[in-house]
């Protein structure tokens, strides 16, 4: 403990001297590719002693592929990567941790039913007489670390009692005690009240004093000029700037991180909307902690694309809507008459399907085979007299894998084997076979690759064009902007904003001039989300 | 042939572990008809002994391949069917065979429900529901019998649930096969079969695809502690009483008989066929090694470690 002390209070020395230290973190030329997709193209990210350091981009800009590199999961094709002036070679998980690196912090190192103290010191517990383990020796050395880091956590306290917040200073608060000397936040405040996201704050303040290096990842763009001394934005695998907080203002920073389209899906038409009547409506609804008194109308024949920030609530509205998650309060209308949605059976009977966010484990029997899990939801419809019929089966999964394009050598082989963007498509095959009037799909393209991608948006499309309703969920602005005729902004479970399409249109852009046009439009939504967020935190 | 077609030998190379249960039948039936042949391995009457000891595990092993696929487990089977056989002998005493019969039925169903209440309502994983319910269902077998055999007289009963043959074929091999022919059906061709699968391989996901996970699992709990009360009744039938202790360990033999036959433990991939192979397999490595004239000390080591090799044998390495 105290060795450790004096190394944090000498590297403390703080801000004046510090050009002089070599970086906590120099990552130069770094380049990676993933069979013959570029994540990362020369990349390099250099990080000071003591600063907050804010990683900024779009979804698939090579945030986490960096990090990844950085902490040892991925091997770069090219570059070098040093830690406080020591070059490290063969970088291995364990390795970047004896360096120094500390990330992940989603509570996922603590073990509940330990207290903090134990959490703390675990595999390196203090031993008393006859080599016995002491927790009051633990209990004693937590109380001061904790004392030293100004962290507000009883050390004797059950971890599973602890709220969010202090979970996370008692993981970060552990990897200090284990010389990190770079903390990696990932998006640190989704799961916290607006109250401890200060109290987090003052405490990265606290590390920052003490020499800490603090990579910090977010997409809230006010907290990010709340907490950062210096920000890297990075965009399709490459570095486009990095430059003090002074010289970004917000609007600066979201042009960088959507910046000039080369690649795009704004090749995927959208034809005029023939809105038709409404057919899903939400009144006043509720659901146990999320959504909270949403009212919205999807009409046949309309894309309707739900934007917000992870933990907005999103998902959870569309859990709701698909009966898995209780309605607590409100009133859900189908064609105009209110139903009844308490289970997933009574959904899909309403003729509601969801694609969900967790393909892995909500959308497919990953052992199963492809035919099995594309009847899934239909079964009934499968029997005759008790006995499931192969030949229905097989023309359904047929059906399902031609309209699809679904790459598979045959409906019988297990979706395991599939490609994720063929596994998603069964997902949706499956929800299809169900022939929803109303279908939910929660970030249907995460993780797949670009083709399949402009297929699914089209699919949409077409879905709509043939007078379904659909809602549609992501987290990449310009795929909502693509797909969807209307979007409406969620933030801390409320909805904020209900906007057509056309009005983040910038008419001053030419209509041919497709790839500024977008540009111009995801800068619009990416402003409606920042704003959503500072009207949520108030309520 | 493998030269002939390349693309099957590597399929049969990939898929190998898969039939791993049929190649050990094979293998270890071999073994047995080369080096047992002069203490009567072969002899017909010793063979259809074999069947004649493994129906009852081979039928409480029918259901335990849908209690597994659904991935749950029923460690209570062995007491319930021992607590079977001596409420059929009771009713029967009483009331004659038909009574018996409901009797047994009745048990099970019992049993089952309450099985399937604890674990699906109160939310006691079956492990632990079905390990205490092995004590509770032993403990009343002993408390309603005071520890006693209780006779049955009822020769109709007994010929139709044990000693009975037709055409010298014993009637434990038809209820044995009647079993395992419904079993495979449901589990392959019914709804309701997919729907256990869809359970245990992925349950999240059959949830969302609107199956209503806890009324299945309700329903393998059930479906296991009724049959094993049938495994009972063909105790008594065979034995003509009831008595505490038929049935004792037999989870054990069960299980195994499941798990060799291709049942993953962890739900979503079950085989009736292969169960009732596995079953097979347990009583003829039993007979074996009592024709080879081990003690029973020696048995319960071999049998352990045959078992053991064919179960790492069929597990898939990552």
């Amino acid at each position: 403990m105290g060795a450790r002390g004096e190394m944090i209070v000498q590297a403390a020395g703080g801000a004046p001297g510090a050009e002089d230290l070599p970086l906590a973190v120099s990552m130069t030329g770094i380049s990676k590719s993933f069979g013959g997709v570029r994540a990362l193209d020369n990349v390099s990210l250099k990080i000071r002693r003591g600063e907050v350091h804010a990683l900024l981009g779009g979804n698939g800009a090579g945030k986490s592929t960096i990090l990844k590199v950085l902490n040892g999961v991925h091997r770069p094709d090219a570059g070098t990567i040093a830690v406080c002036g020591t070059e490290l070679r063969d970088v291995t998980p364990e390795a970047a941790r004896a360096a120094g690196i500390a990330m992940n912090f989603q509570e996922l190192s603590l073990i509940p039913t330990l207290t903090v103290a134990q959490n703390v010191f675990l595999t390196r517990e203090a031993k008393g007489g006859l080599g016995l383990i002491d927790d009051r020796v633990a209990e004693r050395q937590a109380a001061e670390l904790f004392a030293m880091l100004d962290v507000d956590v009883d050390p004797r306290a059950l971890v599973g009692d602890l709220g969010s917040g202090q979970k996370q200073l008692t993981e970060i608060a552990k990897a200090i005690s284990q010389d990190a000397r770079v903390l990696v936040l990932d998006e640190p405040s989704t799961a916290l009240a607006v109250s401890d996201v200060d109290r987090l704050f003052v405490f990265l303040r606290k590390l920052k004093a003490r020499g800490v290096a603090i990579i910090y990842v977010s997409h809230r763009m006010d907290e990010i000029a709340r907490i950062s001394d210096r920000a890297t934005i990075l965009r399709d695998g490459r570095h486009v700037i990095t430059a003090p907080l002074s010289d970004l203002p917000i609007d600066t920073m979201i042009e960088h991180i959507v910046g000039k389209r080369s690649k795009g899906l704004s090749d995927v038409a959208r034809a005029a909307v023939h809105r038709g009547e409404a057919l899903l409506e939400l009144r006043n609804v509720s659901g146990r902690h999320k959504p909270q008194d949403i009212t919205l109308t999807v009409h046949r024949g309309e894309v309707v694309g739900l934007a917000g920030l992870l933990g907005s609530g999103r998902s959870s509205l569309a859990r709701v809507i698909a009966g898995i998650d209780p309605v607590r309060a409100g009133e859900i209308r189908i064609n105009g008459k209110a139903v009844a949605i308490g289970k997933p059976a009574d959904a899909i009977a309403a003729g509601i399907a969801l694609v969900p966010e967790a393909r892995a484990t909500q959308g497919i029997i990953p052992a199963h085979s492809v035919a099995s899990n594309m009847v899934l939801a239909v079964l009934d419809r499968m029997t005759r007299a008790g006995l499931i019929k192969g030949a229905d089966v097989k023309s359904v999964a047929d059906a399902q894998i031609q309209r699809l394009a679904i790459k598979t050598a045959s409906r019988d082989h297990a979706v395991s084997t599939l490609s994720g963007g063929n596994q998603q498509k069964v997902v949706i095959g499956k929800w299809l076979a169900t022939d929803p009037d109303l279908l939910v799909l929660d970030e249907p393209t995460a993780g797949i690759d670009i083709g399949s991608k402009s297929e699914i948006i089209r699919l949409v499309r077409d879905l709509a064009a043939a007078g379904k309703g659909i809602v549609f969920i992501s987290s990449e602005l310009s795929e909502l902007l693509t797909a969807c005729d209307r979007i409406l902004v969620l933030s801390e479970a409320r909805l904020f904003a209900d906007l057509p399409r056309e009005a983040f249109d910038d008419p001053a852009i030419p209509a041919d001039d497709t790839a500024h046009r977008l540009q111009a439009a995801e800068q619009r939504l990416q402003i409606e989300i920042q704003e959503a967020l500072k009207q949520g935190q108030k309520v | 042939m493998t030269t002939a077609n390349p693309s099957l030998a590597r399929s049969f190379h990939a898929n190998w572990r898969q039939y791993i249960i049929y190649i050990g039948f094979a293998v270890i039936f071999v073994v047995f008809a080369l080096t047992l042949t002069d203490k009567g391995f072969l002899n017909p009457n010793n063979l259809l002994n074999i069947v004649r000891q493994t129906a009852m595990i081979a039928v409480m092993a029918v259901a335990m391949t849908f209690v597994l696929s659904a991935g749950e487990i029923d460690l209570s089977v062995g007491a319930v069917a021992g607590l079977a056989t001596v409420t059929v002998a009771m009713a029967i005493a009483v009331a004659g065979p038909v009574a018996g019969v409901a009797a047994g039925i009745a048990t099970g169903l019992a049993v089952g429900m309450f099985n399937g209440w604890l674990t699906t309502r109160i939310g006691i994983p079956s492990f632990l529901t079905t390990l205490a319910m092995m004590g509770i269902a032993k403990g009343v077998a002993m408390w309603v019998s005071n520890t006693a055999a209780v006779p049955i007289l009822s020769p109709g009963y007994s010929w139709l649930f044990g000693g009975g043959a037709l055409i010298g074929v014993p009637v434990l091999l038809f209820w044995m096969l009647l079993f395992g022919a419904i079993g495979h059906v449901v589990l392959r061709r019914t709804g309701f079969g997919r729907r256990v699968l869809a359970t245990g391989g992925g349950e999240m996901a059959a949830r969302y695809s609107g199956i209503d996970t806890k009324a299945i699992k309700f329903r393998v709990l059930v479906l296991s502690s009724t049959a094993a009360a049938f495994a009972g009744m063909l105790y008594a039938g065979r034995l003509q009483s009831g008595r505490f202790q038929l049935g004792e360990g037999d989870e054990l033999s069960v299980i195994a008989a499941a798990v060799l036959g291709g049942t993953s433990l962890f739900g979503g991939k079950g085989t009736i066929i292969g169960t009732i192979v596995g079953a097979l397999m347990i009583g003829m490595i039993n007979n074996g090694l009592i024709l080879m004239g081990l003690e029973f000390s020696q048995q319960l080591i071999a049998r352990g470690a045959i078992i053991i090799l064919a179960v790492a044998l069929s597990q898939k390495r990552s």
